[in-house]
């Protein structure tokens, strides 16, 4: 009991902790905004994870979802007078159907194989949004709706801080959950050895695409989130520079680290937008950052972290 | 039936410029087996560089030389700089370090150049050239003529030369060719020097065609990922015939069904040959042993 | 009764015939041994038979069943299970966790419970703990259950893998060379294990180099040589067999041979 005391509330208080502490550094509305940006991204990066760190299968093409969830909200409300919480839904409903078409056949896939599959999947979703402009505006995208809840209109980016703080938590304790279970277990044992995983009884295809579309799902909400949040959408929401953002987030915090979700998302998020003074370099720098810190953090940022600290320690 | 001669002229020109990206990711991926995704940016980097100093006066010529070697010298520090210090890592971290190298070079143009599309006269003049009802540019020839002598020279390189061999053999075995004393380092060199420049000439030679600018790198790097792996990643042939496949498919995309959805649809054929067919058209099958 | 039987099974590689036309039939509760040199086909045998390959000709049945070309998951559910010669430990997980993923076939698992955390999760996890644990302590590891499983030097992860497939309480076990990279200590506790586990009813078929091993525990004995059955039999009549002899290290060695397999 102890055991599981230590390994399941700690981080939720931490990260509980984070959240409110966080705005007391901040001065302006703008670092709200950044807030609840590295939230949502951090949410969407918790679901990558359980895919890529966990249960060891690259997606280059995640963004799709994320594109899915955001024009669902933009789409729902404009044409279907939706009320846009249950445009979300659907939204997360779809991307999961979609995972699942998506899934079976290329998670057969290993490698560079399956980092292919899932890139063209990803650009093809940018695609159809670049070329539907009759439903999503073309290459200008379309204006999103606020978010009404329960007759309350959420807006402003302090609100959506805690919103989105909020859902992050969520978001990060069912993955938490997800990881000492059996069905954790069972994706981790997938990463290491397929044939001993399936040895044991684990079905191996089943598994890898329940994970796909819990992870898919995840990217939807944050997509939504990011639409609802911003009040604008293109279809660069769902292009490829974001599918490897969210990868970059991934690795970057540590792969198969549920907390570093949030540490990889804060630094890509923060980092550009520290030290771009000028909008030119915004491209440069992202570049740079992702190099060095997979040169020099290949582990990723929490694992290498807590390593260096254990072997302190001791 | 002249249009269809049409499209097949334009598919079989990008087509070569696809197959000249992918023999380069093939080039690397068997020296070292990183999926170079910065392979787009040196085909970028060869048209834009020999565009500004073309408008800076230098003779075209001259100015193709040194993008050339401009962009071989940007592979070889990609390799030192970036690659080979993040040895021994997860693949999916050696991808996603050529990724940031490929924004990081596009960064970099965008600053160093604009953000405007530019062209480059064509070396035979841009008269068309009349052929079964259907017109070709003359540029288009240049682009099959030079693709056709680059993977000629490749593949004489290959089986006449020692050092080809030692390329060969690294790629078939790293741990033998390293034991039989080749310095396998020095092969990824190479073949980082090889690709860029590879690229480089890509990019020049299609300019005066599609136009260049800064962040013509991802699409082209995408698509010449996709022709690698629709021949069967690893494979040199392979990747020459995907780019035409892919190429060809294109163009008659365009050309019969949407323009809007031509990439499009090369991205759904690679989904379904990999489905379909895991290993590519001319890959192998591998099983591992338990 | 037969647990497992095989008859004419068959599978090349290239041109390499790696099993070829191999009968065999495995009585519950035995401990059936598959010897011979190097590259003869025992591990491809064990992964004919557990469905990590499909046999090109030949039949397998499993308790009387037809299972040819079943996949290993189903196999699995069977009551199969086995240990791997070129280990395939889940390497970034802990002693215990490796373990407690052999309880998998007996857990009940659903995506919603398992995100959500249900008391039944929970309680369900603390069972399989207990079930790894009691599977970690019969071959001795109980101690490093806490331990990353990469720390453990080559014999205790040999063993590892044997508490693994335990824990999945299979039928029939197959270990493919559980005695390599063991000491002497370590060989005579794997002899412990077995014979415990055909007391409790478990059938062992055991691919071993280790001939002391072998002829001690074993009931009966398969010879193999390139693919081919060489000659079974009960240890005695193996080992006295004039073909595993010469076999094993040509007739010049036939002395060395008959002390080495005695
Ligand atoms: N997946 C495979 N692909 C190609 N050849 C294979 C494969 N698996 C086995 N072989 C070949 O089949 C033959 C039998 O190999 P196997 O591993 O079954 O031998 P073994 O009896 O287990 O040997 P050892 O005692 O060394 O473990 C060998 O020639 C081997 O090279
Ligand atoms: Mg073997």
């Amino acid at each position: 009991m102890q055991r599981v005391l230590d390994s399941r509330i700690w981080p939720l208080a931490a990260l509980a902790v984070i959240v409110v502490i966080a705005p007391l550094f901040f001065s302006s509305l703008y670092d709200y905004r950044i807030g609840a940006l590295v939230f949502i991204f951090a949410l969407a990066v918790v679901g990558l994870n359980l895919l890529m760190g966990f249960a060891g299968q690259v997606s280059l093409g995640h963004a799709g979802f994320l594109g899915i969830g955001a024009y669902a909200v933009a789409i729902g409300p404009t044409y279907f007078a939706l009320p846009a919480w249950f445009s979300l839904l659907v939204g997360a409903v779809l991307s999961g159907i979609v995972a699942f078409l998506v899934g079976r056949p290329i998670l057969k896939l290993k490698g560079h194989y399956l980092a292919v599959a899932t890139l063209g999947f990803g650009v093809l979703v940018a695609i159809v949004l670049t070329n539907e402009a009759d439903w999503t505006g073309g290459p200008d995208g379309m204006n999103v709706a606020h978010l009404m809840l329960f007759g309350w209109k959420v807006h402003g980016s302090d609100t959506w801080y805690w919103l989105a703080g909020a859902t992050f938590i969520v978001g990060f304790v069912l993955a938490a959950n997800l990881v000492d279970s059996p069905s954790g277990r069972a994706l981790q044992a997938i990463h290491d050895s397929e044939t001993a995983a399936r040895m044991l009884g684990i079905d191996v295809a089943r598994k890898k695409l329940t994970i796909f579309i819990v992870s898919a799902i995840y990217a939807s909400v944050a997509g939504s989130y990011l639409a609802l949040f911003d009040g604008h959408i293109t279809p660069d929401v769902a292009g490829f520079l974001r599918s490897i953002e969210l990868v970059a987030m991934v690795v970057l915090g540590g792969m198969g680290s549920v907390f570093g979700a949030l540490v990889g998302a804060a630094v890509l998020v923060v980092l550009p937008q520290a030290l771009t003074v000028f909008h030119d370099y915004e491209q440069a720098t992202l570049g740079l950052i992702i190099m060095v810190f997979m040169i020099f953090l290949r582990r990723g940022i929490v694992p290498s972290l807590s390593a260096a600290f254990s072997g302190w320690r001791r | 039936m002249a249009e269809l001669l049409q499209f097949i002229f334009s598919g079989l020109t990008v087509g070569a410029v696809y197959a000249l990206v992918g023999l380069g990711f093939t080039l690397i991926y068997n020296a070292s087996d990183i999926i170079n995704f910065a392979q787009g940016e040196f085909v970028m980097l060869g048209g834009m560089i020999t565009v500004f100093l073309v408008a800076a006066g230098v003779p075209l010529p001259l100015a193709a030389l040194i993008a050339v070697g401009l962009t071989t010298a940007v592979g070889l520090a990609l390799h030192r700089l970036a690659i080979e210090p993040a040895r021994g890592s997860s693949p999916v971290t050696l991808i996603m370090i050529t990724i940031g190298a490929s924004i990081f070079l596009r960064g970099i143009a965008q600053i160093i150049f604009d953000r405007r599309f530019h062209s480059l006269p064509s070396l035979f003049g841009s008269e068309p050239i009349h052929f079964g009802g259907a017109t070709m540019l003359p540029q288009s020839l240049v682009v099959l003529a030079v693709a056709a002598i680059i993977v000629v020279l490749l593949w004489l390189f290959m089986e006449r030369t020692l050092l080809g061999k030692a390329v060969t053999a690294t790629a078939a075995n790293r741990l033998a060719a390293r034991l039989i004393g080749i310095n396998t380092r020095r092969i990824v060199d190479f073949s980082f020097a090889i690709s860029a420049a590879i690229g480089a000439v890509a990019g020049i030679v299609v300019t005066p065609i599609t136009l260049t600018s800064y962040d013509v790198g991802t699409l082209l790097a995408l698509k010449g990922f996709a022709a690698a792996m629709l021949g069967g990643i690893g494979s040199a042939p392979g990747a020459v015939v995907g780019g035409v496949l892919l190429g060809l498919i294109e163009a008659l995309t365009a050309g019969y069904i949407s323009s809007n959805y031509k990439d499009a649809v090369s991205f759904l054929i690679i989904l379904i040959v990999l489905v379909a067919m895991p290993q590519g058209l001319f890959g192998r099958a591998r099983i591992e042993r338990v | 009764m037969t647990i497992l039987s095989a008859s004419q099974l068959a599978i090349s590689f290239g041109g390499v015939r790696a099993v070829d036309g191999v009968s065999l039939a495995v009585e519950r509760g035995e401990v059936y041994s598959i010897i011979g040199p190097n590259g003869s086909g025992k591990t491809t045998l064990f992964n004919l038979i557990s469905g990590i390959y499909v046999p090109t000709t030949g039949t397998i049945r499993l308790a009387g069943e037809n299972v040819t070309g079943l996949v290993p998951e189903q196999l699995a559910r069977r009551g199969l299970s086995r240990t791997f010669q070129n280990l395939q430990i889940f390497f970034r997980m802990s002693v215990l966790e490796n373990v407690m993923v052999g309880r998998h076939r007996h857990e009940k698992t659903g995506i919603f419970a398992d995100l959500l955390h249900w008391p039944s999760v929970a309680r369900q996890n603390r069972q399989t703990r207990e079930a790894a644990m009691a599977a970690l302590a019969r071959v001795g590891l109980a101690e490093a259950a806490e331990r990353p499983a990469a720390a453990l030097p080559y014999g205790a992860l040999k063993r590892l893998e044997i508490a693994r497939a335990l824990a999945s309480e299979p039928v029939l076990l197959l270990l493919d060379e559980p005695a390599a990279g063991c000491n002497p200590v370590e060989t005579q506790e794997l002899d412990r294990v077995i014979r415990s586990l055909t007391n409790e009813g478990i059938t062992v078929v055991l691919v071993e180099h280790d001939m002391r091993l072998v002829m001690n525990i074993s009931d009966r004995v398969h010879v193999l040589a390139s693919g081919r059955t060489l000659a079974h039999g009960t240890p005695l009549e193996v080992r006295s067999d004039p073909a595993v002899i010469e076999a094993y290290l040509g007739t010049h060695g036939s002395e060395e041979a008959a002390r080495a397999i005695g």
